[in-house]
């Protein structure tokens, strides 16, 4: 299924990760049959809140938004954002308004954009589809938290290349194996997945993703994490990859 | 940001998580902005049942609008009353907060928006 990327141009890319290789593998793993019949299937009584952590430029959860009757199988889905940078969370506004404007006859509804730190902002066992495209580069340190939120500059006033410089790290930064910001995701996933939710999360080979798979089957026997997506095989290992985390309710 | 999304948010602070005060958070000094969008009445059916009705009242009143009945609707009186059907399309999806705050009940924390966007990024010496 190849379905049109949402239009991106907008995203002053110098402070905002721009779509990439990771993101694409997130589109094209949507789009896959399977996951488009997880997705009906699961979703098919009640409407989906669909949250994107780390949004970025948008392009994920645009898209998303933007083919929910085609991914979905209905437009009655919620779709909303969570970004730490403020120029990502107006990207995303823009990404996702423009995608809905251009597709009219598919888009379901974006809510809107938040700033926040993982899904502390939302309440628990709300979330039914959850995307993580998280910081997965392993580094020796982690960038410290925004805290504040930093109007546009105006048109004479140049951010200075410290300031983006630290933004885009916050956008690829994952400390130890890349995974000090999974890790603390994936920790709170049975308190912040509704009991039908499910959790798309991309990682890197660094990552050690076989390891981190068996770690959440451990959560009870319930528990599912499998690869549903991949790109980049070198030497016979995925580059990149795509779980997908839920609870099969008949061994709940 | 949409008005129903505050049925989803609360309070980013760990120790308000327990409380009932820290849901829904209450929004001050909010100026609101209207899109008009098609009446979908299929959307609001549906998306009826996973609101909660005792928050949304509440966030119905403390923004202005006339309140909302005391039980929610049924699917059979949303499909034979449109007004309490186009009420409740403008309330919860043509209604944004574009600048405010949102307030925490239980430790009194303001989450600022601006331009639509509330950051609930917290300060240090609260996470």
């Amino acid at each position: 299924m190849d379905l049109p990327t949402p239009n991106t141009s907008h995203v002053p890319y110098e402070r905002v990760y721009e779509p990439a290789e990771d993101s694409f593998l997130l589109l094209d793993t949507f789009s896959l049959d399977t996951e488009r019949a997880f997705l009906r299937e699961r979703f098919s009584e009640n409407v989906p809140l669909v949250v994107e952590i780390g949004t970025g430029s948008g392009v994920v959860l645009g898209f998303v938004n933007a083919h929910a009757q085609t991914l979905f199988g209905t437009r009655r889905i919620l779709t909303a954002g969570v970004d730490m940078n403020a120029y990502a969370c107006r990207a995303t506004v823009e990404t996702a308004r423009r995608a809905e404007r251009d597709n009219p006859s598919t888009h379901g509804l974006y809510l809107g954009s938040s700033m926040g730190d993982l899904t502390t902002s939302i309440r628990d066992h709300e979330i039914d589809v959850l995307i993580f495209n998280p910081p997965y580069v392993p580094t020796s340190e982690m960038p410290l938290q925004p805290d504040e939120f930093k109007p546009e500059p105006a048109p004479s006033q140049q951010p200075s290349f410290d300031d983006d410089s630290y933004l885009l790290s916050l956008s690829y930064a994952g400390g130890k194996d890349g995974m000090e910001t999974t890790d603390r995701l994936i920790d709170s996933l049975s308190a912040i997945l509704s009991p039908q939710g499910c959790a798309y999360i991309l990682f890197c080979a660094q990552n050690r993703p076989e390891q981190v798979k068996q770690r959440i089957r451990g959560f009870g026997p319930a528990w599912r994490a499998e690869t549903v997506g991949s790109s980049g095989k070198t030497a016979g290992r995925e580059k990149l990859q795509v779980v997908r985390i839920w609870r099969e309710s008949d061994s709940a | 940001m949409k008005i129903l999304s505050l049925n989803f948010l609360t309070c980013a602070v760990k120790a308000c998580k327990t409380s009932p005060n820290s849901y829904p958070l209450h929004p001050k000094d909010a100026e609101l902005v209207q899109d008009e969008l098609g009446l979908k009445p299929e959307m609001i059916i549906s998306v009826l049942p996973r609101i909660d009705w005792e928050a949304l009242k509440s966030t119905c009143s403390e923004l202005g609008f006339p309140a909302l009945p005391e039980a929610a609707p049924t699917k059979e009186e949303l499909e034979n009353d449109e007004k309490i059907l186009k009420d409740l399309h403008h309330l919860l999806l043509e209604t944004s907060i574009s600048e405010g705050k949102l307030v925490c009940g239980n430790c009194g924390h303001e989450y600022a928006i601006k331009e639509g966007i509330a950051n609930f990024l917290l300060p240090g010496h609260l996470v």
